[in-house]
């Protein structure tokens, strides 16, 4: 009845107003979401953006237009070329190492029945842990002289590692310190995805002779897992760039072990250079943006059915 | 080809029982049907037969030869589940193929059995297409093929057809009596639809808490079921079951004192008895008023079923239903009835068993004169 009610009030408007009447409406519904995402998200970018290109510095009095200069000067930048080496090597070894581990957990956590719930705590528990307040007890289980990781080394007959002196460590020990924070997090998605495998497609494997475990794992958890693998690797990766807590804490950047936030943090809060700060942010911004951009293109086409 | 004996098979979980001591002979090439509620072990046995479950007690035989420890693979069974459960990442002729892959044939010869299986499941212009781009029925189909390919000796359906909706279903059902008469392979499907059962089955099985109520061709539980349960639960409209009590040989009387007579020759009764009385709704006989023996009834409402009309009203403060056929004037007020003697299936009320001189056979009919 509403319906039939409503229907000769919609006729009286002229058939040409309404779609003009429609698209005003339309837009005013838009308008505060629409505000609400330019303060909040892209007002800030913009200010970044404007930063980047001038020679800001904390309590200058004057700003300089300078171009790119900043974005020249961060190419050429030593340490800012090693910092962006370092990142990549960090991720290199992070995000392999968390999605691969976190999945081992997690089918081996999945099968278990009663003491399933203490793993997954077990396991989440770094994932909560304050990894700044922990880095100092890694800084204490790695010691060369006092750490309990050296002493079963050399128990076992290895020479001692210098994990946080040593150059050529620190970015493999920053990793797996890493990896041991992320794991957790990682092992929990995995388990969501596994819940939702739905029982009957290993049932049709069985039936059809693909009842093996690496069996199984192939046909049906495997493919089946693809979509949170992918999320997992996205999330991974944009976690591992952002590595900066144990740099701080355990090497503050020492012996060539800058990683890129760490570089952006030194720049624009130790040495106030805002601008140029600024500009190292943006080329961050621009390579997470295009590696995540290329993840899940890339996958997206992979892993949907 | 493959009969298949099932003996004092039992399951548990833990403490909890849910088949007790199941006996069932399944005859080469037979179509059987096992029909119960949910939660009446029916899915449980399927997958015990398939190796999906382990057998806690008993035996399972195919074909002769006691498959209790052969993986599910060995077993020559193929199964067609509710969700169809096809690989989402592959392509129907992925699909299909799977298993003649996993057995290791070459490509050619997969390749020639998925373009024949395809054919005979109509899916030969969708075989390049992942399951998500199929529609429902397209699914079963490719899971259909997928069971055929392995030309099994054992067919095993988990309630196919409950995801379709109604009017595919129906066609499905037909397409599956289609193909069963084609290969002749054991089918046993398992269904809490009478309907589907009816018409699919050589062989019915009710299964009711565990334990097998009554088998045997569907015409038979119908016409004569051994319980209680069995009569509730096939036939739609259900049947009427009225509680009485015997008060002579050839009378029932219900709690407020209406009476029922009773051929005295059919039922082995004693006087006092606690009994219910079942009447299909399509039984009873719709009179002149005043004819003799008549019950007058009265009418709640009708539903209006198209060929037929079904008639809601009370017998002896029950509920009672009478199924007319639509061509007759409609019922308004009060609906004179009788009800035919030999219509009438007398069940005890304690054990819910079949009263009668003749017993019906119970459990495994087809090999009872094995």
């Amino acid at each position: 009845m509403t319906t039939l009610a409503l229907a000769p009030a919609i006729d009286r408007v002229p058939r040409r107003a309404r779609p003009v009447r429609e698209l005003l409406a339309g837009t005013l519904f838009v308008v505060p979401a629409t505000m609400l995402l330019l303060a909040i998200i892209l007002a800030p970018l913009l200010c970044l953006l404007i930063l980047s290109v001038t020679d800001y510095e904390i309590g200058a009095m004057q700003i300089r237009w300078l171009g790119l200069a900043n974005f020249e000067k961060a190419l050429s930048d030593p340490v800012f070329r090693r910092a962006m080496g370092n990142t990549l090597l960090y991720v290199a070894l992070v995000l392999p190492g968390g999605v691969f581990i976190g999945l081992l957990v997690a089918l081996l956590v999945h099968g278990r029945t009663r003491s399933r719930a203490f793993y997954e705590v077990a396991y989440f528990l770094p994932v909560t842990a304050t990894l700044i307040a922990m880095a100092a007890v890694w800084q204490f289980l790695l010691h060369p002289k006092l750490g309990p990781v050296n002493g079963l080394l050399k128990a076992a007959g290895f020479p001692e590692m210098a994990f946080i002196s040593e150059p050529s460590l620190l970015i493999p020990t920053l990793a797996a310190i890493g990896l041991w924070n992320l794991i957790g997090f990682n092992m929990i998605l995995f388990l969501a995805g596994l819940t939702a495998i739905p029982r009957d497609l290993y049932d049709a494997a069985e039936i059809d002779g693909a009842g093996g475990p690496i069996d199984r794992f192939l046909t049906v958890t495997w493919p089946q897992l693809a979509p949170t693998t992918m999320f997992v690797a996205v999330t991974t990766s944009i976690t591992a760039f952002k590595v900066f807590d144990t740099v701080a804490v355990l090497t503050r950047g020492r012996d060539g072990s800058e990683v890129l936030l760490y570089a952006i943090y030194l720049e624009g809060f130790q040495y106030f250079k805002i601008g140029y700060s600024a500009a190292l942010t943006v080329i961050f911004l621009a390579f997470m943006l295009a590696f995540s951009v290329f993840q899940a293109f890339q996958l997206d086409r992979k892993v949907h059915y | 080809m493959a009969d298949i004996a099932i003996r004092n098979v039992e399951k548990s979980y833990g403490k909890t029982a849910v088949l007790h001591g199941i006996n069932l002979e399944i005859a080469d090439g037979e179509f059987l049907v096992i029909l119960g509620p949910s939660g009446c072990g029916k899915s449980t046995l399927l997958r015990m037969i398939a190796g999906l479950e382990g057998i806690t007690r008993g035996e399972i035989a195919i074909a002769g030869r006691v498959v209790n420890t052969l993986e599910p693979r060995e077993r020559g069974c193929a199964m067609v589940f509710q969700n169809y459960a096809l690989y989402p990442h592959m392509t129907v002729a992925e699909n299909i193929g799977y298993a003649l892959k996993v057995a290791g044939l070459p490509k050619a010869e997969r390749e020639r059995r998925v373009a024949e299986i395809a054919r005979i499941v109509g899916l030969e212009a969708f075989l390049a297409r992942r399951p998500s781009e199929l529609s429902g029925g397209q699914r079963q189909r490719v899971a259909m093929g997928r069971a055929m390919i392995r030309e099994p000796k054992v067919f095993l359906f988990d309630e196919p057809l409950s995801n379709l909706d109604a009017k595919l279903r129906v066609q499905m059902r037909l397409e599956i009596r289609r193909l069963h008469q084609r290969l002749q392979a054991t089918s046993v499907f398992v269904t809490h639809d009478q309907i589907e059962a009816m018409s699919l089955a050589d062989r019915i099985v009710v299964m009711n808490q565990g334990r097998i109520e009554q088998a045997g061709p569907p015409r038979l539980l119908y016409a004569e079921p051994a319980t209680r349960f069995v009569a509730s639960f096939l036939g739609a409209p259900a049947m009427n079951l009225l509680p009485a009590t015997i008060v002579a040989k050839d009378r029932a009387r219900m709690a407020d004192g209406t009476e029922i007579a009773l051929d005295p020759g059919r039922f082995v009764v004693e006087i006092g008895q606690a009994v219910e009385i079942g009447i299909r709704p399509e039984d009873v006989m719709i009179v002149w008023p005043g004819s003799e023996g008549a019950h007058a009834l009265e009418v709640e409402f009708t539903e209006d079923m198209g060929s037929s009309r079904l008639i809601h009203t009370r017998l002896g403060g029950m509920e009672f239903t009478v199924l007319q056929p639509a061509a007759q004037i409609e019922a308004e007020g009060h609906l004179p009835i009788t009800i035919p003697e030999d219509a009438i299936h007398l069940f005890d009320r304690h054990s819910g068993k079949r009263l009668e001189r003749h017993i019906p056979v119970i459990g495994t009919a087809a090999s009872a004169a094995a």
